[in-house]
């Protein structure tokens, strides 16, 4: 009865949360293109572009929480994949600048004509073509995710070991983007793009548009994580996260699971980072740096993992804090917040905010109901 | 480097025998110094020339400044002068102080590539039959390099003069490279001078015995191929030593930084994502402890390290102390969380010390015994270098016999092999839960003050140790000394022979994927632990 209960709370959450995005989707554009620039409500252009960079965010977060919040997988890596998707994105909008770069070639980009390159590498063929490089948006990190799992989970590399394989993942690849001969623009990256499919990416109705395309695919990552989560597939998840042996012995593949999940997620990631680089301009090898990716974790504690609606709320309020200290007076003092954070919510509010007020209202229906105690605990998220 | 300071050396004697007002004869000086008042290579070339042949005391002084670019003419008065770092002239000829108004036209003589080499083969000549024994050897190194013909005659009588053996070795081999490059040198002196320059075996003799000139005869060119490979061969052994020994270098570095990990994280099986942090700290103490020496007792420096050492254990393994205590202690069996409350904790120790001692490097000195190097064979070994790979081995062997003679190693390794027993034996767990988190941030503490003598101290130091860190002690096997030991010297010696094959950077990423792959084939790393230890 209130385990029937607790999976209708969850649904309206969901519900709040998928009206709350769909909103911010149509009226952000409103209050930037609509309203007059003069009037109180009107958003200024660089707020929606701060606004689609939470957004890409929050995208992130909920692909890391797909696999730490309900499969047990911490990932340390998942920056890896972001980047990849907009490395992937950003060749793309490279080779959209064509003859109006500084040396005005119209196959290679800037960065190759400075070095002296005589031709694209075979690795650049075919970006020019927006569908081709949509598909290896979620491509590349795919394949990455799926080889590295599947050496990963095959040998049964788990918890922090995995973790902290994951990390030195992100930190070689960093280490290799930074090298100019790898043809990614070494440690300046790729920069400087005009157009995004046929608009100029500067112009305001463009960036409304790629905001809103975001909170789309911020929705449509939720569904997807719902429906796994909910779904037969996302009750073994659980299973494998709480008692790994035991799924296995019970005589589920785990690996085939995790590997699935690991991959689903890196394939999310990457169209986090793809939406993310027409949107900040720029994409540089620094996104691979290792504490970007715990950053990215943290993000999820706090919000609350194996909550999905948590994930994406923490992305934003993280974030938000972090533009509002850092750009202001007390951004000496944005690093200790930051570390108060991670310490804070490890240590006292180890449900995250969201998960906290799933708990509470749990236990209140808990003592209304005052029976079937039992069908609530095994209802409540597990630590 | 040894050249640079030669140079430095001689400069100041130029210039302390300028300043001393050298009672000069200006005889030949003169005329010669008029050749620089035209400011044409060509003439330029002649007056240098000149210079040297005129025996004249100033001669060194007057080619130093022209080689520096502080030998000033005026075509007006058709005078020459020196002028100094703080922009003073004395005259070229005399060396005494210009007094009168500086002339308007003031120039600097200037000299291209080609007249560098034609200074440094006058030098070098004039400086061959000086009194100071380490500018004969400069002179002769100069001259080896320069091959310039006309200080054969010089050379000649330098080597009849000279007592030294190895200068006198270093004179006969600047001798045979002007033999081998000219032209119209007998064979048999030519195949004289090849087995001198096999005999030298380095760089430039490899470098001389395969630029022969042309014209040069069958014979000749022969013993030099086959000179040149044996130089070669020769070479390539020492290469290997030498990257071998960088290897032991960077083994012993990764050794230090990962060993104090192997308690915490090995043993105890906390992740300590601070533990970079700790090390830093120590680099920091270093820091302090030269300060405060600078400032109360400057003699007492050389002993700077050996105060920071102990200070440092005990300032880190406090801090250690105090982590476990406030953080880690909550979250023992949450290995995941630990990683994330860790994180957070290095963020605030780094940004804490960057308030305190601001975002730069701060400068920390090497004491005596630790700087400088000598040579063994073809290398050439630094002794902090040295010093840091017997530091970390005496470490190592301390930290063992710690864990195997001592109580607290017996009550450590009980409590981590079984701690319910170990608590119903009377052991303080907690305690020593805390003791050995200190003692392992401790370590991490005293290996700052070894990196410290040879990475920038900033508050980004231990960032940089703690991936390979973390690698060293998974590689090794999670629990045992001896596979950290073993498994960071391999690392550091295999990086050391890739850099070479593959690049610095490409070298380490190669080393990451192939720990990755190794940690797929061996999760539990080099020497697994056997037994119940295994199910923890």
């Amino acid at each position: 009865m209130s385990s029937h209960l607790l999976v209708r709370s969850l649904d309206r959450g969901a519900a709040i949360f998928l009206v709350v995005v769909a909103a911010a989707a149509l009226l952000v554009p409103v209050f930037n293109l609509v309203v007059p620039p003069t009037a109180s409500l009107h958003l200024p252009t660089y707020v929606v572009a701060l606004f689609g960079k939470y957004v890409c965010y929050a995208i992130l977060a909920l692909s890391i929480d797909l696999i730490w919040g309900y499969c047990g997988i911490l990932s340390l890596g998942h920056g890896a994949f972001f980047a990849l998707g907009g490395y992937a994105m950003g060749m793309y909008l490279m080779r959209q600048i064509g003859t109006r770069g500084v040396y005005a070639n119209p196959i290679l980009p800037d960065f190759m004509v400075f070095l002296n390159w005589k031709e694209l590498p075979v690795y650049w063929y075919g970006f020019q073509h927006f569908p081709y490089a949509a598909l290896m948006v979620v491509l590349a990190p795919g394949v990455l995710a799926f080889v590295f799992g599947w050496f990963a989970f095959r040998s049964r590399v788990t918890g922090v070991y995995l973790s902290i394989i994951t990390q030195a993942m992100t930190y070689a690849l960093m280490l290799g983007f930074f090298r100019n001969n790898f043809g990614f623009g070494g440690n300046n990256g790729l920069t400087d793009f005009k157009d995004f499919l046929g608009f100029n990416v500067q112009a305001e109705t463009t960036r409304n548009v790629l905001f809103s395309l975001s909170c789309v695919a911020l929705m449509l990552g939720f569904l997807v994580c719902r429906g796994i989560v909910a779904s037969k597939l996302g009750k073994v998840l659980i299973a494998i996260r709480d008692a790994e042996a035991r799924t296995r012995f019970l005589g589920y593949r785990v690996e085939s699971y995790k590997l699935f999940v690991f991959t689903l997620s890196a394939c999310m990631a990457g169209i986090a980072g793809a939406l993310y680089v027409p949107q900040v301009g720029i994409i540089n090898p620094s996104e691979f740096a290792p504490g970007n990716s715990i950053e990215a974790v943290i993000w999820v504690a706090v919000g609350g993992r194996g909550t999905l609606t948590g994930a994406a709320l923490g992305a934003v309020l993280v974030n938000y804090a972090k533009t509002y200290f850092t750009s202001g007076a007390l951004a000496p003092y944005w690093l200790f917040m930051l570390g108060s954070l991670f310490i804070g919510v490890t240590l006292f509010l180890p449900r995250g905010v969201v998960g906290t007020l799933h708990h509470w209202t749990a236990l209140r229906r808990v003592k209304l109901s005052a029976a079937a105690e039992d069908g609530v605990a095994a209802a409540l998220p597990a630590e | 480097m040894g050249f640079g300071r030669g140079c430095l050396v001689a400069l100041l004697l130029a210039f302390a025998s300028m300043l001393g007002h050298t009672a000069a004869r200006a005889d030949g000086l003169d005329d010669a110094l008029a050749h620089f008042t035209a400011d044409d290579f060509d003439e330029t070339g002649t007056g240098i020339a000149a210079v040297a042949a005129s025996g004249n005391l100033r001669a060194e002084a007057v080619l130093r400044a022209l080689q520096n670019g502080q030998l000033m003419y005026s075509a007006e008065r058709k005078a020459v002068y020196v002028q100094d770092d703080a922009g003073k002239l004395f005259d070229a000829a005399t060396g005494r102080p210009v007094t009168s108004d500086p002339p308007a036209d003031l120039d600097a003589v200037s000299i291209n590539n080609r007249l560098r080499g034609v200074i440094d083969a006058a030098l070098g000549g004039l400086t061959l039959l000086s009194k100071n024994p380490a500018r004969r050897l400069e002179a002769a190194a100069a001259v080896f390099k320069s091959r310039e013909l006309s200080a054969l005659p010089t050379l000649e009588n330098a080597i009849r003069q000279e007592q030294d053996p190895s200068i006198k070795r270093a004179l006969t081999q600047a001798r045979a490279a002007i033999v081998l490059s000219s032209a119209d040198a007998s064979d048999e002196d030519k195949l004289a001078a090849v087995a001198v320059i096999r005999e030298r075996g380095d760089q430039d003799a490899l470098g001389l015995l395969q630029s022969l000139p042309g014209g040069t005869s069958e014979p000749v060119v022969k013993a030099a191929a086959s000179a040149a490979a044996a130089v070669q061969s020769r070479l390539a052994i020492w290469n290997t030593v030498q990257n071998a020994w960088y290897g032991i270098s960077l083994g012993s570095v990764l050794l230090l930084a990962a060993i104090g990990l192997a308690i915490t994280f090995g043993v105890m099986g906390v992740i300590n994502m601070a533990h970079g942090e700790m090390v830093m700290i120590g680099a920091y103490v270093t820091f302090v402890v030269q300060e405060a020496i600078r400032t109360s007792n400057p003699a007492l420096f050389d002993y700077s390290l050996a105060i920071a050492i102990p200070l440092a254990f005990v300032v880190a393994g406090f801090v250690g102390i105090l982590i476990e205590r406030c953080i880690i202690r909550f979250l023992y069996g949450r290995p995941l969380e630990t990683l994330l409350a860790t994180w957070g904790l290095s963020l605030i120790l780094q940004q804490a010390v960057r308030t305190m001692f601001g975002p730069n490097n701060r400068e920390v000195g090497n004491p005596s015994f630790m700087s400088g190097a000598f040579d063994l064979g073809g290398i050439t070994i630094t002794y902090n270098r040295l010093w840091i790979v017997c530091f970390a081995l005496a470490a190592f062997a301390a930290l063992l016999a710690l864990l195997r003679f001592t109580r607290f190693g017996l009550e450590m390794r009980a409590v981590t092999q079984n701690r319910a027993m170990a608590a119903s034996m009377g052991i303080r767990t907690s305690t020593i839960d805390a003791l050995t988190f200190g003692l392992g941030s401790g370590i991490a503490g005293m290996a700052g003050v070894a990196l410290s003598q040879i990475d920038n101290v900033s508050p980004n130091l231990g960032q940089g140790y703690i991936i390979d860190s973390f690698m060293v002690v998974v590689f090794g096997g999670v629990g045992n000394l001896w596979g950290t030991l073993v498994g960071s010297f391999l690392l550091g010696i295999a990086n050391k022979f890739l850099e070479p094959v593959a690049g610095a950077v490409l070298g380490k990423i190669a080393i990451l994927v192939f720990i990755i792959l190794f940690i797929q084939k061996r999760p539990r790393g080099l020497f697994a632990l056997k037994g119940r230890a295994v199910e923890a």
